[in-house]
């Protein structure tokens, strides 16, 4: 039987609210946070008009919504909630418990940057600050994939081979507040695919009472943080890929670990996360008419991240670029430079890397921008090295 | 400290998330062995007034079945001393002596 799709235009946070309506969760608990406010805000009035049956808690904070989203979880409850920046900052210590505890929570991010200063606008600070707490990490483009990620991520969180927490990312106001066409499902197909809910186990199960949270010292700790370990290293990358091709079976739009465009025959690439791959690939058509073999690759799960396949489809490309909106004041470029150089360094013949910090604090990236950056690798290549290793993009000096 | 590390369970062998699947197992946790001063109960001195049992933070003061004191649980006791300073001076029944002095007794 045909899914039946409605075309309608939505903003992201609209998008992501009428996704986790479909949902339907048993329990959210939030708190309000520029730029992903509205994502409650809207989830809020479907709970009053009735249409869900969730039980929705206002908290005092996000730390508090985090802990009582892992507190409805643990008891067996499919929980729900929604941050971004300054919230994600304040739920640190209980996102590290919902991944300790294997509890499958499913998180919309709205990527925003992190005081100070102060800024409400975009970039991944917030969520590249998250990427050691054991949390699956799933980046969208625009509307569309974030509609389509997280419903995907409650079939992955929820996986048994998995029971991890999910976050899904997308750019704020870039995406939260930029209204699009969204292909969106009815209700019966989105429950059909995501299933019941069934809890790893669940504090309200009185009849074989547990304990959760209990303390371990040097003689159990390690054993549990090496059992976490295990779905990252070797479950979850596999099970991303079923349900991405699940999806697509159903909905009609298959998902991958990443996007490659036109990386195939490419000679200089760029990898990208969140919106700035839609301006990309406006250059590449562009360079691509001018007869410059570029590529893009963008990166849709982050954590666990997919050394060896990105190792795969880079190992041809001479130069890449590695694009980070978060700068991870390392003292060697961003995060996913670090990821991406770590992938490559396996290859017997390495393509030349170099890094762009750009966009902090939603600072606009143009196609002039992406454009300059083809025309740094295209000199990188015939030159056989980047003048800088680490560069900042679109600053002013 | 190897071989009894060896008895325990691997990472693959043990429940989801840190998980207990039974309640009330803290009293099946050894934690006897983080004491550096032990405590010895005189059972001709005690005058089963029971302050000792009161005061215990660990609930280490054995009574027996007829509910007289009758020992220190050491699987639990970690040595803080508030059983000997508050049995009562004239009585002195419970003192504190290094665990060095019982190389390793039980």
């Amino acid at each position: 039987m045909a899914i039946t799709k409605d075309r309608i235009a939505l903003t992201g946070n609209e998008a992501i609210a009428l996704a986790m309506k479909q949902i339907n969760p048993d329990v959210c608990a939030a708190y309000p946070i520029t730029p992903a406010t509205e994502i409650m805000q809207i989830f809020a009035s479907y709970v009053a008009d009735g249409a869900v049956d969730t039980e929705l808690v206002a908290v005092e904070s996000e730390h508090s919504a985090m802990s009582a989203t892992i507190g409805a979880c643990a008891a067996g409850a499919r929980s729900m909630t929604a941050t971004s920046s300054q919230g994600l900052a304040l739920m640190w210590e209980m996102l590290y418990i919902a991944a300790g505890l294997r509890l499958p929570i499913v998180m919309p991010m709205v990527n925003r940057a992190l005081s100070a200063p102060i800024n409400i606008h975009c970039d991944h600070s917030d969520s590249m600050g998250a990427r050691d707490s054991g949390w699956i990490q799933i980046n969208s483009e625009n509307s569309q994939e974030a509609y389509d990620n997280l419903i995907q991520a409650m079939r992955i969180s929820e996986h048994p081979d998995v029971l991890l927490p999910s976050m899904v990312t997308f750019d704020g106001f870039i995406i939260s507040h930029c209204m699009e066409p969204v292909e969106t499902y009815s209700n019966e197909a989105i429950q059909e695919f995501i299933g019941a809910y069934k809890a790893p186990y669940a504090l309200l199960d009185i009849d074989n009472p547990i304990t959760v949270g209990a303390i371990d010292f040097h003689d159990f700790y390690f054993e549990h943080r090496r059992a976490l370990a295990e779905p990252m290293l070797n479950t979850v990358i596999p099970v991303v890929e079923e349900i991405g091709r699940e999806f697509g079976k159903k909905f009609g739009r298959t998902y991958e670990l990443f996007e490659t465009y036109k990386l195939d025959d490419a000679e200089v690439a760029i990898v990208v996360l969140g919106s700035t791959a839609g301006t990309a690939k406006v250059v590449i058509d562009e360079l691509r008419a001018k007869g410059v073999k570029a590529g893009m690759l963008k990166i849709r799960l982050y954590r666990p991240f997919p050394y060896a396949q990105v190792a795969e489809v880079l190992k041809n490309v001479k130069a890449v670029a590695v694009l980070d909106r978060s700068d991870g004041l390392a003292g060697f470029g961003g995060p996913v430079f670090g990821e991406i150089r770590s992938a490559l360094y396996d290859l017997p013949k390495r393509p030349i890397t170099t890094n762009y910090v750009y966009g902090l604090g939603g600072r606009d990236v143009t196609l002039a921008h992406i454009a300059s950056v083809y025309n740094d690798l295209l000199a990188i290549v015939s030159e056989g090295a980047p003048q800088n290793l680490v560069n900042y993009l679109g600053v002013r000096e | 400290m190897a071989t009894v590390a060896n008895k325990l369970p691997g990472w693959k062998d043990l429940p989801i998330g840190g998980l207990i699947e039974k309640p009330g197992t803290s009293e099946a946790y050894k934690t006897g062995d983080w004491r550096s001063d032990r405590p010895i109960w005189d059972a001709e001195k005690c005058i089963d007034c029971k302050i000792c049992w009161m005061y215990c933070p660990d609930s280490s003061i054995k009574l027996s079945a007829e509910g007289k004191v009758d020992g220190i649980d050491y699987m639990h006791c970690k040595g803080c001393g508030i059983c000997a300073e508050e049995c009562p001076k004239k009585v002195n029944a419970i003192t504190m002596h290094p665990e060095s002095e019982f190389h390793g007794e039980k």
